[in-house]
């Protein structure tokens, strides 16, 4: 019992003692070097390799173009690099290492601070600037006056002075000052500073979230989660947390140069958040612009992107008619759009309400709003609408649109073309108001153009104390980087018929402007104790 | 906004007549350093064995107040390591440089006033001009330091080098038309972030060129010392300043650069939640901005910490340019985020 226990007191007292030389590894500067090192090299992936958070079709792009190492990657977290757990462990060790360091920091640096300036060393004359004045027929006291009130002039105010031995009227006087000590503070701050920053983006991360979404004119929005195309959560994010709030898009405006380069956009929206979200139409108008986005109650929305909805009008052969607006992906800067407008529930009996398989609709179109005066109407001449027009593109037959398989609502599924599940058609060029007549009776008109716009939705509640960090952080580099800090000593002692003057300055090595500060300091003094100058070599 | 197209072409034409000047400077400059007087070396030499009272960068004007004498100042290390320009061709070329040097510099800062003026917007809405201001800002740098230090001047090579080739790549591959900005680009915000990373990064390309000097000097000290044969480039290093003070002058251009850069960080990351209500997205841009922040901040460090001062802190620097090069050229060139900056198709 006794010898075991002893055992265990030696292994906890080893632990301990590992424990502390780990904690003190980890709060050395090299340690917070070396992780701020690994923070940007584990950064360099994230800004190499599409991210999910930025762009999920971009890594189904990659998905499909380097088909071996994506799934590598993926499982190495190389498309969520900022969500990784790696990426986070640095990020903690990082923080961690940052606040050890600031509580040995704060006690090294804040005590001088208080307790003023240091003793002076013993052999002044082996500081980098010396020097050495001599006084006649002045006391030591009388000398430390003049020479104090001369350093106040030049503006040293934290000055300490010792007395030194008790000989009367022969006593040893010194001096000490210092000044720019506010630089350990500016350094102090910054270093704090930064830790509020990791709280601010760490809180963001973590109860924050982001969504993205498209709405077409005439359309509207609500949030939830469930009506995003894209959302992604922080990990301590609860859906039901979600602010309610709806937007309705009234019109799109786009103008542009001559030569197509975009000028300016603006979307006219209606909004209502808060508790009545939901319940009725959004009411408060606003116009969302690049710049200048929606900011509501938990939320913020921005403009990222818009298009155009071609608008068709289908008339099944059994008189039923679909039409919608359907959002095209824009494919140039003319706005060239691309897209499908798919109908699996076309030419079903309206009586019978059985679904044939074999008569499902789909549209391949592609919209120019500004076509061309002659064929084929392929290329939009301007982003605005001008003349515009719309090459469809028609099949019939199995479009397996709820057979299970996700896929990009832009394109049509090509294997089923090449399986012979849809036929095609044929295909035609259409102005607004025209329509084209199918083979088996049923007709397509293209009614005319919406356009939409697509929004990123977030909530970060870090942002303040992120900003509040930022700021802070500023101020104290510069103060920090700025103001050199100095110290003075002085040193009066007793010669026959006067006194000695060794005067020594300190300083960082960064700090050459202090060698002719001390010049002055030099001039000064001597002035004021009306010294004769001794040769400092001695 | 119409644009003044006519405004426009006599900024391109100021643009071309900038790299001519500076191509003028730096060729003047490259012989002169070829065939400046060897005795600099010995000069050099001596004046390491370090004096008591050391004098650094600034300029002191020697002597204390007037009516105390000092005893006389020791040799300055830079100026020691300037060449003793004996023979009048070669002062007449140092001449000639430095005059291109400042012609230069006022045709780069006219065709970037009259770009300005022709689009009627601040002239940094794209990457050309944005190269134009960095580099107009760099050799701002270079000229404080040839006015305070006119002995310097044979350096004016190594600083126009990498200015003259950067403004031949803006030029050519970043070269875009004059325009209004793009809906992105319309804010206040464009004014105070993009001034100031630009500004920044013409501090940290000078910065970059002492960084390489020293790295230079203190390759051929080490050389000497340990007898080893010199190669190029270090060749090129007997009549570059005493290593010391290049070490210092990387450091406080750095000092300078660095909290400008953090405040353009922080600018644009209020810039993108003004626009975008959210400050930070890992935006390829945003990754390597904060990537080159975290590695000139680890350079300060380094340079703190006991061993690393000199040789491996200064590596930082030249590391730490690349990673803004990086963001300057692959990430608006291959990659594209949010950032609609590049202005490049
Ligand atoms: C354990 C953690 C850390 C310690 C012990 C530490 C210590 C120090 C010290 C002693 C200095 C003063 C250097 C000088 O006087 O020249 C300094 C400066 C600096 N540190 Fe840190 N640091 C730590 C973490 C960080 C981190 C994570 C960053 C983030 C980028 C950072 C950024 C800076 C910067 C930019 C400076 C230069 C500005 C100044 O002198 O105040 N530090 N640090």
């Amino acid at each position: 019992m006794r010898v075991s226990s002893v055992m265990h007191v030696k292994i906890l007292g080893r632990l301990a003692l590992q424990g502390r030389q780990l904690w003190g590894q980890l709060v050395s500067m090299r340690t917070a070097l070396v992780l701020l090192f690994l923070l940007a090299i584990a950064a360099i992936p994230g800004a190499t390799f599409p991210q999910r958070a930025l762009n999920p079709a971009k890594v189904t792009r990659y998905y499909n173009d380097h088909p071996t190492l994506a799934p590598i990657l993926d499982r190495l977290w190389g498309f969520d690099v900022f969500a990784s757990p790696w990426f986070a462990a640095i990020y903690l060790l990082l923080f961690i290492s940052l606040t050890g360091c600031l509580i040995s920091r704060i006690r090294v640096h804040l005590l001088p601070l208080i307790l003023g300036p240091p003793k002076v060393p013993a052999q002044l004359s082996k500081l980098p600037l010396y020097a050495v004045l001599d006084t006649s027929a002045q006391t030591p006291e009388a000398t430390a006056s003049s020479v104090l009130a001369a350093l106040r002039r030049l503006h040293w105010r934290r000055i300490r002075q010792r007395i030194h031995g008790e000989a009367e009227g022969a006593a040893e006087i010194t001096l000490s000052a210092e000044r720019g000590q506010l630089r350990e503070l500016g350094n102090l701050v910054f270093h704090f500073a930064l830790v509020v920053v990791l709280i601010g983006v760490a809180v963001g991360s973590l109860w924050g979230w982001k969504g993205g979404a498209l709405i077409v004119e005439g359309g509207q929005f609500c949030n939830a989660v469930q009506s995003y195309d894209q959302f992604s959560p922080g990990r301590l994010v609860k859906d039901e947390g979600i602010t309610p709030f709806c937007v309705s898009l009234r019109k799109f405006h786009a103008s542009y140069l001559p030569n197509g380069q975009p000028v300016n956009y603006s979307a006219q929206l209606r909004y209502t958040d808060g508790a009545a979200a939901g319940q009725r139409e959004p009411r408060h108008p606003y116009t969302l612009e690049v710049n200048h986005p929606l900011r509501m109650d938990g939320a913020g929305m921005f403009l990222i992107n818009h298009g155009y909805a071609p608008v068709l009008r289908y008339t099944d052969r059994y008189g039923t008619v679909f039409e919608s607006p359907t959002p095209f992906l824009p494919r140039d800067s003319a706005l060239r759009s691309e897209g499908v407008v798919v109908l699996p529930d076309a030419n079903q009996d309206p009586a019978t309400r059985k679904r044939t398989r074999n008569s499902e609709v789909a549209f391949e179109g592609l919209y120019v709003p500004t076509a061309g005066s002659i064929p084929p109407f392929v290329r939009s001449l301007y982003p605005a609408r001008g003349n515009e027009g719309i090459t469809l593109l028609a099949y019939r037959g199995n479009t397996g649109l709820d057979s299970g398989v996700p896929r990009s609502v832009y394109s049509l599924d090509q294997s089923r073309v090449s399986s012979g599940d849809l036929k095609l058609l044929g295909s035609k060029f259409l102005r607004p108001g025209q329509s084209w007549k199918l083979d088996d009776g049923s007709q397509v008109e293209f009614v005319g153009s919406k356009q939409w716009m697509s929004v990123e939705v977030s909530h970060d509640p870090g942002r303040l104390t992120a900003l509040t960090g930022a700021v802070a952080m500023v101020l104290g580099l510069l103060v920090s980087l700025f103001t050199r800090r100095r110290r003075l000593f002085v040193r009066l002692r007793p010669t026959t018929g006067g006194t000695r003057v060794e005067l020594a300055g300190l300083t960082r090595a960064d700090s050459e402007a202090f060698a002719a500060e001390f010049d002055r300091i030099e001039g000064a003094i001597r002035n004021a104790v009306s010294a004769e100058p001794t040769d400092n070599k001695e | 906004m119409p644009i003044d197209q006519s405004l426009a072409d006599v900024s391109n034409t100021f643009f071309l007549w900038t790299i001519v000047a500076y191509t003028v400077a730096m060729s003047c400059y490259a012989i002169e350093y070829a065939f400046g007087t060897r005795g600099a070396v010995a000069a050099a030499a001596r004046s390491s064995a370090a004096p008591v009272r050391q004098r650094e960068l600034v300029g002191v004007a020697p002597g204390g107040p007037a009516t105390t004498p000092t005893p006389p100042e020791p040799p300055d290390e830079l100026e020691t390591a300037a060449p003793g320009l004996r023979s009048d061709a070669n002062r007449v070329l140092g001449g000639i440089a430095v005059a291109a040097t400042f012609l230069g510099f006022a045709l780069a800062l006219t065709s970037l006033v009259t770009r300005g003026v022709s689009v009627g917007r601040v002239p940094w809405g794209n990457m050309y001009e944005f190269v134009c201001l960095a580099c107009l800002v760099g050799v701002l740098c270079w000229l404080i330091v040839i006015i305070r230090r006119p002995q310097l001047r044979h350096l004016g090579l190594f600083v126009l080098l990498p200015v003259v080739l950067l403004l031949g790549l803006a030029g050519t591959v970043l070269y875009a038309e004059a325009a209004p900005l793009v809906p992105a680009l319309n804010s206040v915000w464009l004014k105070i972030h993009v001034s100031a990373a630009a500004t920044s990064s013409g501090i940290f390309l000078f910065g970059f060129v002492c960084a390489v000097l020293y790295l230079l000097r203190q390759g051929y000290d080490a050389r000497i010392a340990e007898g080893r044969v010199v190669k190029f480039p270090f060749t090129l290093a007997p009549r570059l300043p005493v290593a010391e003070s290049l070490e210092r002058l990387t450091f406080r251009v750095h000092a300078l650069a660095f909290p400008l850069w953090t405040f353009a960080v922080i600018a644009g990351a209020i810039w993108a939640e003004a626009a975008w209500t959210r400050y930070w997205g890992w935006d390829p841009k945003e990754t390597w901005a904060f990537i080159s922040w975290v590695v000139y901040a680890a350079y300060l460090h380094a340079r703190a910490t006991a061993g690393w001062w000199g040789k491996r802190a200064t590596f930082i620097v030249v590391l730490g340019w690349a990673t803004m090069m990086v963001n300057l050229f692959v990430i608006n060139l291959v990659q594209t985020g949010l950032h609609s900056y590049a202005g490049v198709n």
